[in-house]
């Protein structure tokens, strides 16, 4: 990816991002385009695990069941700021990442599969059983950022998405521009090498285990971020946020639209939070669609749907 | 950019409001778990009401105007629950929202109902929901708490005071465990022994054991839902334990007895609603014609025996159709949430509903039968 690359992919979301509102007929648009927004930022994250550094995660839910619940926690019993709350998540999650980071990524494949989804079943059972400091299953409430009076000021509506729209929109401009500059940075390059071949990339001097930390704690920190937005837009969280199907559905938002570019994984996200949504008509065979999209997409765009359509168009172009 | 969203936005609000006027329908939105974990909350609920819809439609709606429904299913998800009720509220543009089948998707619609005016009636057991009260939120099911209380007082009643508690850790088990040990020294109870186990633990006997090697035990708890209390029913029965089990109103239901086995079942007891001796009802109990009507339809329109969770739904619906009926104004939200917390003496099938500014569940202890387990039927204990 070239320099110009970049910000052609940057200014698309952009564009999107600003302009989708004119089309929106009603206030529901926005809490859909803000929920797209938040699952993009995370699966972002994974793009740089996955589609850089090539190594795999089945538990990086738990890291937004930290994110989620560090903005429930922190502030009812540290007196933090909702907003300081998502960097104290954003700073746990990264430590912990870096702490499991160490031993499992000498893991490969489906050893490290497992080993990251052992980690995010953790994070759930804790948040399901400490119920005396996280609720329980039933969940809790999460502080308000603080802003209901300002908005109620500007004239928008206090659940309805338009602010967290825009925040988060912004925040993933942000995480997309971040990841994009990584791509092209000496660390995105010996990422990439090592994700060719481990030995290749030790051979000309690639720290493996250090790229392989840095990429996972990384990706931690982007499901933490994402979390954090999640539980502040609901104002309520249960310990589903860090569930292994949440887990689950972020790998398969990144392999859907394109495990290796950040404008394919806002695609993967924004379909997969579509779907349930246009399918609510016959909610019945909502999963086989679901499923059936999946494996048609696996079959005949094996590299994710945006790549693939981008290299079909390129192929006749030249 | 805003301001021209904004003035889009209101244009078509205002085009909704006028279509739906001319067509004289009732907009009500239900979000329920009809899939997912929670599905056997959410589908009895989801069939119950849009039979209730069809039923009222047929026989020509509120003061002349049919109820258009919304379902959706949040399979359980709070995420997906406050997605839905966002739709509801701004797409649909429904006028109430019944629905939240566990606590979990329930204060999910519950602060998007309270931020935008709209009356909620939840289906959800938690006390949270109606304490502290809300300006907009209503509850049907009765809480844990008052299933515990009525447990306790009929513990006083057999002279018993000391018990042994073996709970789920599930949502359901946990909650009521904890509720139950708040209210047990109100009723002179002492919980001498309190084991918990797994959602999807097979076995208990161990926990049992210990609480049978605990000296003075008079009666075991159980407060759990699914299979657990099954498993506990019969290794209570394995272990010939010779004082009384009780279990809670999480598995008052006839696939219970069948989980359980009859036998090993035989003389246990819970709190349970009319809706399961519905066909031992006295004609002259309040209940009857509410719970006969509801059971004779639901049977033969899909041919499956009522749940108690069917009829938390069953009784939200009666209560948004009275209030609706007596607001006048079926577009106003907020008339309505007044003729709601205005509900005085409405039977419905848990119990009789009165609510007031103070008081948004309406239900006492009476809504709670005691029923016990007699040959493989239940049996109202008096």
């Amino acid at each position: 990816m070239t320099g110009r690359n970049k910000w052609i992919s940057l200014g698309v979301l952009a564009l999107l991002i600003a302009l989708l509102p004119l089309f929106f007929p009603s206030g529901y648009y926005y809490r859909v385009g803000a929920l797209i927004f938040v699952n993009a930022l995370s699966v972002v994250g994974l793009v740089i695990l996955i589609g850089y550094a090539g190594q795999i995660s089945l538990g990086h839910a738990g890291f937004a069941g930290i994110g989620a619940y560090a903005c429930a926690l922190a502030p009812e019993h540290l007196g933090l700021h909702p907003a300081l709350a998502v960097v104290l998540g954003a700073v746990v999650s990264g430590v912990m990442a870096a702490l499991i980071g160490k031993p499992i990524l000498r893991l490969k494949g489906y050893y490290l599969g497992v080993a990251t989804l052992g980690f995010g079943i953790l994070v759930s059972m804790v948040l399901t059983n400490e119920r005396a400091l996280t609720g329980g299953p039933d969940g809790m409430n999460v502080a308000d950022l603080g802003l209901r009076d300002v908005l109620r000021d500007m004239g928008w509506k206090l659940s309805g998405g338009e602010f967290w729209y825009m925040l988060c929109g912004v925040v993933l401009l942000v995480g997309a521009w971040l990841a994009l500059n990584l791509f092209d940075s000496p660390s995105g390059r010996a990422m990439r090498a090592l994700h060719g071949s481990e030995v290749a990339a030790a051979t000309v001097g690639v720290d493996v285990p250090r790229q392989k930390l840095r990429a996972f704690v990384i990706s931690a920190v982007y499901a933490s971020v994402a979390g954090s937005l999640l539980a502040l837009q609901n104002g309520f969280i249960t310990p589903d946020v860090a569930g292994f199907m949440h887990s689950v559905e972020m790998v398969t938002m990144a392999v859907l639209g394109g495990v290796g570019s950040v404008l394919g994984a806002t695609f993967g996200a924004a379909i997969l939070t579509l779907l349930p949504q246009v399918l609510t008509v016959f909610a019945e065979y909502e999963q086989l669609v679901l499923g059936l999209v999946m494996v048609l997409v696996m079959i005949f765009l094996p590299q994710g749907l945006l790549p693939s359509i981008a290299r079909r168009l390129k192929g006749r172009d030249e | 950019m805003m301001s021209k969203t904004t003035t889009a936005l209101a244009t078509l609000a205002a085009l909704g409001v006028l279509s739906g006027a001319a067509q004289a329908e009732i907009r009500l939105g239900v979000s329920v778990s009809a899939t997912g974990p929670a599905a056997f909350l959410g589908d009895p609920e989801a069939k119950t009401i849009e039979m209730l819809v069809e039923q009222l439609n047929e026989a020509g709606g509120i003061n002349g105007e049919e109820i258009a429904l919304t379902l959706y299913d949040d399979g359980g998800d709070p995420n997906k629950a406050r997605t839905f009720a966002t739709r509801l509220v701004e797409d649909d543009e429904v006028v109430a929202i019944l629905g939240g089948s566990t606590t979990g998707t329930t204060m999910s619609i519950l602060s998007v109902a309270e931020d935008e005016g709209i009356p909620f009636i939840s289906l959800a057991g938690a006390i949270s929901i109606v304490d502290p009260v809300r300006a907009n939120v209503f509850k049907t099911p009765h809480t844990d708490r008052m299933a515990c209380e009525k447990i306790f007082t009929d513990m006083q009643a057999q002279g018993i005071t000391k018990i042994g508690m073996i709970s789920g850790t599930d949502g359901f088990g946990a909650s009521m465990q904890a509720q139950c040990k708040e209210v047990a020294g109100d009723h002179g109870i002492e919980i001498l022994a309190d084991e918990t186990y797994g959602p999807q633990d097979a076995d208990m006997t161990p926990q049992l054991t210990r609480i049978r090697n605990t000296e003075g035990v008079q009666a075991v708890l159980n407060p759990g839902f699914g299979q657990g209390p099954a498993i506990v029913t019969r290794n209570v029965a394995q272990l010939g334990f010779e004082i009384p089990l009780y279990q809670s109103h999480g598995v008052a239901s006839d696939a219970f007895i069948e989980l359980a086995g009859a036998e090993a079942a035989e003389g246990l007891r819970l709190p349970g609603t009319a809706l399961l001796i519905a066909d031992k009802l006295a004609e002259d109990d309040a209940q009857y014609q509410v719970v006969t009507a509801y059971t004779e339809a639901y049977k033969a329109k899909y041919d499956q025996d009522v749940s108690t969770f069917g009829g938390y739904a069953h009784d939200a619906f009666a209560l948004i159709v009275d209030a609706i009926t007596r607001a006048g104004d079926s577009e106003d939200p907020q008339a309505i949430r007044d003729a709601l917390e205005a509900t005085s003496g409405l039977v419905g099938t848990t119990g009789t509903y009165s609510f007031s500014p103070e008081d948004h569940l309406g239900l006492d202890l009476s809504a709670f039968r005691m029923l016990e387990i007699k040959d493989g039927d239940w049996l109202p204990v008096e």
